[in-house]
């Protein structure tokens, strides 16, 4: 019973390609009381820095892990247990903790792999969490890819199948945009999903995928049971276009860096390796030119072309609205014009919303998906 | 799709996807292909480190096998690009440039500049650099620092295979003469590569490593070398900051200025010997430009004013290494 | 109206008479002026040697290429490049042919396939082989040719040029052209072979040599050679036996040669000279032709120094410019 109420806090694993992670600060102290969704501790990784948040409350009962020291992923840092569980239970649990091993193979059936569909709109990378009848499609935004749900897929796919994609001209999908527009993008999503077998699915879009979302629920309402929009285009004209700029002409770390800042409401979560990443898909053949065609399609003359909102109204399709109160790429009062959805402006977090306060966004999209 | 790859299948890849690409690259070389006009097998060799292994298959006489006379095929290079071709000519060891630095030098890095902008000359020119393969004094040395010197040159090193891709695709693409180093050692060195074709721009260092002690600046095979010493040091809670140059010509200042900026103290690593070096170069430019930053004195880490030696126990001491680097961050810290 | 004996018809004879004269013309003019101390650096003159280059260079059209050498200006001429800018590139004028960059050692023309003259002898060679593999490639039928002295025919470059181009039958001609002297040092002293025929059949190519103060007996082999390599026959060697009007370079004292020896041969053995008097004497063009064309020239020649002269210098501006296409 005891065991029930004992409740490990480990060194996470964001993405596939993390192995460790510094444990930079606790942001509890021993003895507080914990409730899910609560943020106990940050962890930086070569890629990201983000926050560990409690999955069940309690009281955090041990911190194990020291600040400013690296972990492998998994290792035990912190116990959260019951008031009433003995000192002496939780000094057992922390003795004879193991660290789970991996088995032959575990890390790939456990772990999200990366997928390849043939569309057609050609081949497109995803990756697939979960076994749910309840489905979910997450839609990246310019530039991004299906890394951009690092902090939600996972936590989604407690209660549903978790799909992300990487629309065509980003991250490692075709990088020929046969119709780089809003209304294209879309056309590409829905054969992305009659390639891999979605019926129907909850949309979660970022940005750029959010008018995504918003255009294939209106070409295909019946395969659309919900649209999460997350600093979403496609709901008022405006668009920091010298960031759209920046990003299509950067082609060194110096000049990227300042240009990503401008997506996070704390300049500091711009790591040397996500900019490198970055950098590493500009530099593929053709990505300059699919970003360039898109920039030209979707936001022409320095505003988004495509104003989606009273379609989404006409629609009829369930909708949420977040949005990050700093956001500097999209303005948050775009938020209003989305009549009948439900709006949650999130303070303290810019256009990176669903990285940098994932917590409240994965509590948000829960709510909507049913989960 | 990125995958683990060598160095060797990196840059084997590179030369593929260029050939696909553009019908006016070719490769040239000694025993590029192998087995020429014997009765045995063709494409016995590949190089002699097997980096162009398979492609004769594939592009037949675009693979051109060379007779044993650098300065005439060198020089066929150059002259072959200054007439719109993009040759790619293996000189097999960066020691043999001795026998045809004139068609480098005084041909290929000139045209542009002596015949007023009217003359480009995009070739490359791949060659092996460094020690640590007990090949002695005559195929273990690493010239770049004679390169850099060259105004009309570019001069690229690769640490690594994604590198090496990216760079040598760049090199093929790019419309000046490279010469295009690749240490020996690395070429079984696996990393994340792309399936795509990709180019990595010129002058842009990479920052393999943050840290905000010391600045740490090298290239090629001695990136592994700071990196070791780095991690070595991390321990004792020393950040060291790891800068892989990735072309010495064009050289990115911006990048060593900002951190040594930040960190105050600078240590230089470089194979070559020591006068005239890349280190040496980047010790200069740093005490020129923000000689108030520094809060120690600059370290350099290099090879000794000898030749390379044989014998294994003359060429470990002789070789700089992680060790004689950490001893280097030290003594900054010192101060 | 006589029978033409020669094989070019009377426009080619008068065209290749007017490329000897402006070399000619050209390279007196230098000689004087450089002696007036207008001119900075070194200036190497082809006078006495037009008829080598002429004779091969009425065969080639643009997309043939030649590496010249240090006396290169003839050969510059005789390929296309612009007079004009030539003069002003001795000059050191921003209207020069490389911008005032190059000098006389470095004169160049890509767009007219003139790959530069060059300060480095035997350096040509292989850049020519070049030319030829890229032809070969493109399959354009084109040629590279690279022009040596009997001095530069000595050194590694050219050498394993001969044997490259053999190896890979490239085509590529090696035009020698063999004044006697290499800076001060005859060639009796320097070459141990005493043929350059004999030389080619080393490295597996054909050899001729020829007259090079014969116009027609130059272009009837270079003719030959051209066709030969253009139809996929390989490289072959063109040795010119010529004269050397001036010294090595302007201010050559030529100390050297023997008594009288300069006075004789541009007496006796001057190409144009030759040229002239036999279509002169075949009947096919008249004097007349001859002096209408020395007349246009002087004036061409006279207008090139003027405009040199007063052209602008480069400046400080240029200095840092086209040392790269990007950096």
């Amino acid at each position: 019973m005891s065991e029930k109420r004992i409740i490990p806090i480990v060194m996470p694993k964001w993405g596939l390609s993390m192995a460790e992670g510094k444990l930079a600060s606790w942001l509890m102290k021993d003895g507080d009381s914990v409730k899910a969704g609560d943020q106990l501790l940050e962890v930086e990784t070569d890629k990201i820095a983000g926050a560990v948040e409690a999955n069940e409350g309690g009281i955090l009962r041990r911190r194990i892990g020291q600040e400013d020291t690296i972990y492998p992923i998994k290792t035990l840092i912190g116990v959260v247990a019951d008031a009433d569980v003995p000192d002496a239970d939780i000094d057992a649990f922390v003795g004879s903790y193991v660290v789970p091993v991996a088995e032959e193979g575990e890390e790939e059936a456990a772990g999200p792999r990366y997928e390849f569909a043939d569309t057609a709109a050609g081949r497109l990378r995803y990756t697939k969490r979960g076994s749910d009848d309840n489905t979910v499609l997450l839609i990246h935004g310019f530039g991004g890819d299906l890394d951009n749900w690092l902090f939600n897929a996972d936590a989604l796919a407690e209660g549903a199948t978790v799909y992300a994609l990487d629309l065509p001209g980003h991250g490692q999908s075709t990088k020929k945009v046969d119709e780089p527009t809003v209304a294209g993008l879309a056309k590409a999503v829905l054969s992305f999903m009659d390639t891999v077998k979605i019926d129907k699915a909850h949309l979660v879009g970022h940005s750029m995928g959010g008018a995504v979302a918003i255009e294939v629920a209106r070409l295909a309402k019946p395969r659309v049971k919900s649209v999460t929009l997350i600093s979403s285009a496609g709901l008022g004209p405006d668009i920091n276009m010298d960031y759209i700029d920046g990003f299509v002409a950067s082609a060194s770390r110096r000049d990227l860096k300042p240009v990503l800042e401008n997506l996070f409401a704390d300049s500091g979560l711009v790591s040397r390796q996500m900019v490198d990443d970055l950098l590493k898909y500009k530099r593929l053949d053709g990505v300059g030119d699919a970003l360039t065609a898109l920039k030209n399609g979707v936001f022409a003359g320095g505003r988004q072309a495509a104003l989606l909102a009273d379609a989404l109204a006409a629609s009829g399709v369930p909708a949420l609205v977040v949005w990050g109160a700093e956001d500097k790429i999209v303005p948050a009062a775009h938020a209003t014009a989305a009549k009948g959805a439900k709006v949650e402006i999130i303070e303290g977090a810019g256009h990176m919303v669903q990285m940098e306060q994932a917590g409240r966004v994965n509590g948000l999209i829960k709510v909507m998906i049913g989960g | 799709m990125a995958r683990k790859i060598s160095m060797r299948q990196a840059l084997n890849e590179a030369l593929d996807q260029e050939m696909a690409r553009d019908p006016t690259v070719f490769v040239m070389g000694e025993d590029i292909v192998g087995g020429m006009g014997g009765d045995g097998e063709k494409d016995a060799w590949g190089g002699v480190l097997g980096v162009t292994k398979g492609l004769y298959a594939k592009y037949g006489d675009r693979l051109l096998d060379t007779p044993l006379s650098e300065s005439a095929y060198i020089g066929a290079a150059v002259g072959a690009a200054a007439c719109g071709m993009r040759p790619v000519a293996e000189l097999m060891f960066i020691d043999f440039m001795g026998v045809c630095f004139d068609e480098i030098f005084n041909q290929a890095a000139k045209f542009k500049y002596m015949f007023g902008g009217k003359a480009e000359t995009p070739v490359v020119i791949r060659t092996m650099i460094g020690g640590g393969f007990r090949a002695a004094a005559q195929h273990s040395q690493v010239l770049t620092p004679l390169f850099t010197h060259i105004p009309g040159l570019k001069v690229v090193v690769p640490s690594n295979a994604y590198d090496a891709k990216g760079l040598l695709i760049q090199s093929i693409r790019d419309n000046d003469p490279v010469i295009f180093c690749e240490h020996k050692n690395l070429y079984g060195l696996e990393t994340d590569v792309p399936q795509e074709s990709y180019a990595i721009p010129f002058g842009e260092a990479n920052v393999v490593r943050e840290g905000k002690h010391v600045t740490i600046v090298t290239y090629g095979m001695m990136v592994h070398r700071a990196l070791d010493a780095a991690a070595a040091l991390a321990k004792d809670k020393v950040e060291c900051e790891v800068i892989d140059l990735r072309t010495l010509s064009p050289i990115d200042w911006d990048t060593v200025l900002e951190s040594v900026e930040n960190t105050g103290r600078l240590v230089c690593v470089d194979e070559a010997h020591p006068r005239c070096s890349i280190a040496s170069d980047v010790s200069a430019k740093v005490s020129q430009e923000i000689f108030k930053a520094l809060k120690a004195g600059i370290q350099m880490v290099t090879s000794p004013h000898t030749p390379v030696p044989f014998s294994p126990s003359l060429e470990d001491i002789y070789l700089p290494s992680a060790d004689k680097i950490a001893t280097a961050v030290r003594k900054t810290m010192a101060n | 109206m006589s029978k033409n004996p020669f094989p070019l018809d009377k426009q080619g004879l008068l065209e290749a008479y007017r490329t000897m004269r402006t070399i000619r013309e050209f390279e007196e003019r230098v000689h004087n002026e450089f002696a007036k101390g207008d001119i900075p650096g070194f200036v190497h003159l082809y006078a006495g040697e037009e008829a080598s280059g002429t004779g091969i260079m009425m065969h080639l059209n643009d997309r043939d290429r030649i590496a010249s050498t240090h006396r290169g200006h003839g050969h510059c001429i005789a390929k296309g490049v612009d007079v004009k800018e030539m003069m002003g590139e001795i000059y050191g004028k921003a209207m020069g042919s490389c911008r005032g960059k190059g000098g006389s050692m470095h004169i160049a023309d890509l767009s007219k396939g003139m790959m530069g003259a060059n300060g480095i002898l035997g350096a040509g060679a292989p850049l020519a082989c070049g030319a030829a593999l890229a032809a070969k490639f493109r399959g354009d039928g084109g040629v590279g040719i690279s022009f040596v002295g009997d001095g530069a025919s000595n050194q590694g470059m050219f050498l394993e040029s001969l044997n490259l181009a053999a190896v890979w039958n490239l085509p590529a001609i090696f035009v020698v052209e063999n004044n006697g002297y290499a800076e001060s040092t005859s060639r009796e002293y320097a070459v141990a072979v005493d043929s350059y025929v004999d030389r080619a059949a080393g490295f597996g190519l054909p050899g001729v040599t020829v007259d090079g103060t014969d116009f027609f007996a130059v272009y009837e082999a270079a003719g030959e050679i051209i066709k030969r390599a253009r139809e996929g026959g390989g490289p072959a060697l063109l040795e010119c036996k010529m004269i050397r009007f001036f010294g090595h370079f302007e201010g050559d004292q030529q100390t050297y040669r023997g008594k009288g020896e300069v006075e004789h041969i541009r007496a006796n053995q001057d190409c144009i000279k030759l040229f002239a008097d036999k279509v002169l004497d075949a009947g096919v063009i008249k004097r007349p032709e001859l002096e209408a064309i020395d007349k246009e020239i002087v004036k061409l020649i006279d207008e090139a120094v003027i405009t040199a002269k007063a052209a602008p210098l480069p400046t400080a501006k240029d200095l840092m410019t086209d040392v790269y296409v990007t950096y």
